[in-house]
Order: structure tokens, then C-alpha cells, then sequence
């Protein structure tokens, strides 16, 4: 439960999975609360192109600008951990110090994605809750990040503004909740089923067919007569 | 549907198995046997008394590959257990299920009403398919007598009450197998069920396919989270798998029964496909298992519909569905759980 400090480590949720709940609720229970994942061809497709882009080793630093990857974050009013794909850093008047640096620098979180630009908004509320991790752990302000599609290798600039954190801030407090209870939701299914790799474990079939007790029902009583 | 891949059986019993790019590779001594690749294989079932290589152990983990262990001659030994067994919420739902009485002896009925259902129309299915063959009479009086049972489980109140008219439906149901026995009477007949051991070639041939299916029912249940161990008919047992011995209930009928009389009727088991031991039981050679497992693998391929989830799928996915259903049934997704009944 989240306390004056926000909520303790052992109950911290990973930020990813707000990509997976604002996608579908049940989706993202079935992922961390039952512990079940399977791959399929979009989820491997995307784990072997993170590859590059989740090395920290390969971070580097080129006049006026530090790339930073796989740069680990977390937020305790949130509850969330996770990593950012790139970080890159500005140096700018407006900036704050960092730790072995010289000068002043402005962070600004870019998250890579395969595929293109999507019309809802999983992709920018992830970045979005980086974003705020970022002005939690830095003490600043981060008004921009951006998501970069492989697919048509566009940055998408994203302004983080109010409304997408207090989506933030909505779905974090939905999910913290859930595992509390360890309660896995129903909810509707949808054409997006189709793509899920989670179909099999979940069997979105249950929410179309009869009840359980319709169907012993109707196949004793038939029979028995 | 998830997807059925192949199992590798290693019936060879000298051999060894290890690793090699993702490939299962079969050595004999200084020669490699066999190459295949892991992500084609649905699970590994090792009967050579050599074993396995830690590095093929870790990779089948971490893919869901099955790897069990058995003696030469069947003896279960072990599996590997990879990741997949983090639902810690789901195996507690089980367990609490397991201890609470009334709630074990509604999923314990829908089990049994399963095995009842299907065994009667295995019975009825005779009847139409052999008529001119078959003592008709007998078939539909037992048949009859099963669809007593089914309204009896509806309305029955305790475990021991179920566990009467399960063992009265059993005896009804094979009072009439051996009618169904079309090939080979005098090698193949059923008198009664026995199983320690078995003392005659059907009743062999009915445990060995039992022992496959029932490890089936493990494996799928390991396969969704749940514990194989905690049943809700079969009580706790140390060493038992009592949830699996609940789940294979309903599919003996149909799974396993039917496929045994197939093997019989079509004369992919013959006679000397059987050795008697000294003790009187009667058991299957190495090459009579051969020919039952290689028929099971074509068998588990065969598509069909599944009667609560109108799917298609294949034979061999049936276990996994219905411990999938169960799972959820626990969760609190099912107000039931849904017996796979068969027409």
C-alpha cells in the first residue's frame, strides 16, 4: 500500500506493463500477476531489435550530447521500475548536474519501438511514465520525449503534458491495486485478440460462449432425457 | 490454439542425449544417431538408462520443452520443471479448493458426469458404427444403466456416494467392452478390469495407454501452473498424482479406450506384440510399445471440435485445454468447470 513515501520496493510494479494494461487489462494481469508469457512473433520481433538499444555499455557521449541506453529508473510515488531505451542528454542552462559530469544537462527519453506510430496511446504513456521516473530520481523537469518506430524510422516527438500524466498516474494506481488483490479481470474481447500473445492462456473464447453450467446442462439433460 | 508439436521418444537404451545448437542430438558410443532441432519438439521422453547432458536439461527449461526420464523397461523417474510454475496464486486457489469439501465435490462430479457421459457413448457409438457385429441389446441396456448414473451424480451428496455410482458405472461399462472387441477373440477378450498386474492382453494394453495419457494429464497440468499432486476426488497420496489421476477420468472413454480398441480391431497390436512374467501378468514388448507409441503420436494429431470452447483442435491438446479450463475455473473466470464430453 502506498505510504507518505510512496510505495515500498517489494511492492514496486514494472513500468513496461503499462504498456500491456492500457492494451487490455486482462492481458496485463495474466502477465504479472499469473506469471504466464508466451512469445509470439511480435514479441520476439521486438526483443531481438531492443537488443542494441538495451546496452549500457554502448552509452556514449558526443559534444554536447551524452546517449545514454538502458539507463535503469524507477519512481517511488508511482510504485514502477523499469529502464529507459535511450536517454539523451542536452547540455543546457537549464539543466541539472550530474553525478561525474561536468556542465549541466537536460534529459530526454526516447523509446524505441517496432512497428509505426499507434493512434492509442500505450507507446506514449510508457514514455510518459520514463519520463516522470526521470524527474523524480534527476529533481527536473522533462517536457518532451520521443518514441522512435523502426518500421519507418520516424521519431514521433511526444509532449508530456497533463493529461497523459494523469493517465500515468490513473492506470499505475489501477494496477497497484489489482495486485494487491491478486485479481486477474474479465473484460471484453475485441479484434486486438487476434495479434495477443497471450490467447491460449487466456482463452478470450470463455467470454463469448454459454456458462459452464448452460453447457453440463444441456449436454446431460439432452442425454438423460 | 497453441500449437501441438512432436514428442521424441528414446527408446534405445544405451544412448545419450545432449545439446547442440538447439538441437537434440543422439549419441551411441562415438556415433551421433540423430539430430533435431528443440524448438520442433514438444517433449522429450528419455527411456535410455544414459540420460541427458545438464546443458539439454537447462535449454528444454527454458524453452517448455518436456524432458522425463524413465527406466528402459517404463519406469517413471523424473521431469524437468523450467519457469513456467510462478503461479503461486493459482496453485494457493488450488489448494484451498482441495481443502473445502463442497466445492471439491462439485469439480469432483463434473469430472466423473465426463467419464460417465463418454463411456455411454463410446457404448452407443458401437451401436451405430457395428451394428450387424455387436450384441445390440446388451449395448443399449448398459448404456442405459450409464444414463441412470449421470442423473444419480447430479444428485448426489458426498464423495463416497460419487465414488459408489462411479465404480457401478465402471462395472457397467465394461460388462459390455468385450462386445466391442471385433479382431483376434481369442487373443484379445475382457472379462473384468485387473491391473496389479494386468493378466491378459486388453487389460495390458489398457494400462499401458492409461500410464501415457496419465502422464499426458501431468504434463499438462505442470504445463498451466497447477500442482499434479493435489486432486479433488483422488485424496493426497505421497507420490501420487492425484489432480492428474481426477483429469485423465474423462478421458479414458474416449482417449484411451477407443484407441486401444482400434489398435486391437485394425491389428496394429497383435499377439506377439505380448509377454507373459512369471508372476502371471501380461505385459508389452519393447516392439509392442513401439507400434502403440508411434500410433498415439498420429492419433494425438487428429483434429476435433471442442464442445465448450467450439475450437478446433487436435487430440493431443485436449489435456492441456481442460487443465487450461480448470485453471481458470480456480482463478474465478468459470462458474463450472466444463467436463470434455464427447458424442
Amino acid at each position: 500500500m502506498k505510504g507518505p513515501d510512496g510505495y515500498p520496493e517489494d511492492d514496486w510494479l514494472a513500468l513496461s506493463g503499462i504498456q500491456h494494461f492500457s492494451f487490455c487489462k486482462r492481458q496485463w494481469a495474466l502477465i504479472h500477476i499469473e506469471q504466464l508469457w508466451s512469445e509470439n512473433y511480435l514479441t520476439t520481433a521486438g526483443f531481438l531489435e531492443h537488443d542494441r538499444a538495451h546496452d549500457y555499455a554502448a552509452s556514449e557521449s558526443r559534444g554536447n550530447t551524452l546517449i545514454m541506453r538502458d539507463l535503469r529508473i524507477f519512481s517511488r510515488t508511482l510504485g514502477v521500475t523499469g529502464a529507459c531505451d535511450v536517454v539523451e542528454f542536452q547540455r543546457s542552462s537549464d539543466g541539472v548536474p550530474l553525478h561525474g559530469r561536468e556542465g549541466l544537462w537536460l534529459p530526454y527519453p526516447i523509446e524505441y519501438k517496432h512497428g509505426k506510430s499507434k493512434i492509442n496511446d500505450a507507446d506514449r504513456l510508457q514514455l510518459c511514465a520514463e519520463a516522470m521516473c526521470l524527474e523524480e530520481m534527476l529533481a527536473c523537469a522533462i517536457p518532451e520525449g520521443a518514441l522512435f518506430y523502426r518500421e519507418t524510422k520516424r521519431r514521433e516527438q511526444v509532449v508530456l503534458n497533463d493529461d497523459l500524466r494523469f493517465k500515468v498516474r490513473e492506470l499505475f494506481e489501477q494496477m497497484h491495486d489489482l495486485m494487491k488483490r491478486g485479481w486477474t479481470p474479465v473484460v471484453k474481447t475485441g479484434k486486438s485478440c487476434a495479434a495477443c500473445s497471450l490467447k491460449d492462456w487466456c482463452l478470450p473464447e470463455l467470454q463469448k460462449t454459454k456458462t459452464a453450467r448452460e453447457y453440463i446442462d444441456e449436454y446431460v439433460n439432452d442425454d438423460v432425457g | 490454439m497453441r500449437q501441438l508439436l512432436n514428442t521424441l521418444f528414446v527408446t534405445t537404451e544405451d544412448v545419450y542425449l545432449s545439446l547442440e545448437n538447439d538441437n537434440v542430438v543422439v549419441h551411441q558410443d562415438d556415433q551421433i544417431l540423430a539430430k533435431v532441432p528443440l524448438r520442433s519438439i514438444e517433449s522429450i521422453l528419455c527411456f535410455s538408462y544414459k540420460g541427458a547432458s545438464p546443458s539439454l536439461m537447462g535449454r528444454c527449461g527454458e524453452l517448455g520443452v518436456g524432458l522425463s526420464f524413465y527406466s528402459p523397461r517404463g519406469r517413471y523417474y523424473c521431469s524437468i520443471l523450467g519457469e513456467n510454475n510462478r503461479n503461486v496464486l493459482l496453485r494457493r486457489a488450488q489448494y484451498r479448493y482441495a481443502d473445502d469439501e463442497v466445492l471439491s465435490l462439485t469439480l469432483a462430479k463434473s469430472f466423473i458426469l465426463g467419464k460417465v457421459f463418454n463411456s455411454r457413448w463410446v457404448l452407443e457409438r458401437a451401436k451405430r458404427d457395428h451394428a450387424l457385429r455387436v450384441n445390440v441389446k446388451r449395448l443399449s441396456e448398459q448404456s442405459e444403466r450409464l444414463a441412470h448414473s449421470l442423473r444419480d451424480i447430479r444428485g448426489c451428496e458426498s464423495m463416497e456416494a460419487l465414488r459408489g455410482i462411479e465404480g457401478i458405472a465402471a462395472k457397467d461399462y465394461f460388462y459390455a467392452f468385450d462386445d466391442l472387441i471385433l479382431k483376434s477373440k481369442d487373443d484379445f477378450f475382457f472379462e473384468e478390469r485387473t491391473r496389479r498386474p494386468p493378466l491378459d492382453k486388453m487389460n495390458a494394453l489398457l494400462s499401458f495407454i492409461y500410464s501415457v495419457v496419465t502422464n499426458d494429464c501431468v504434463a499438462a497440468l505442470q504445463g498451466v501452473g497447477l500442482d499434479p499432486y493435489v486432486g479433488f476426488m483422488h485424496v493426497d497420496r505421497p507420490g501420487r498424482a492425484s489432480l492428474a489421476l481426477d483429469l485423465v477420468e474423462e478421458f479414458r472413454p474416449v482417449l484411451a479406450d477407443r484407441f486401444a480398441l482400434t489398435l486391437v480391431n485394425t491389428g496394429v497390436v497383435q499377439s506377439k506384440d505380448f509377454e507373459q512374467r512369471e508372476n502371471g501378468g501380461v505385459f508389452l514388448t519393447d516392439s509392442g510399445r513401439k507400434a502403440v507409441l508411434s500410433s498415439w503420436q498420429k492419433r494425438k494429431m487428429e483434429l476435433i471440435t471442442h464442445p465448450f470452447l467450439q475450437e478446433r483442435i487436435s487430440w493431443g491438446l485436449v489435456p492441456y485445454v481442460q487443465a487450461l479450463l480448470l485453471a481458470r475455473l480456480l482463478r474465478g473466470d468459470l462458474d463450472a468447470y466444463p467436463p470434455f464430453f464427447w458424442k
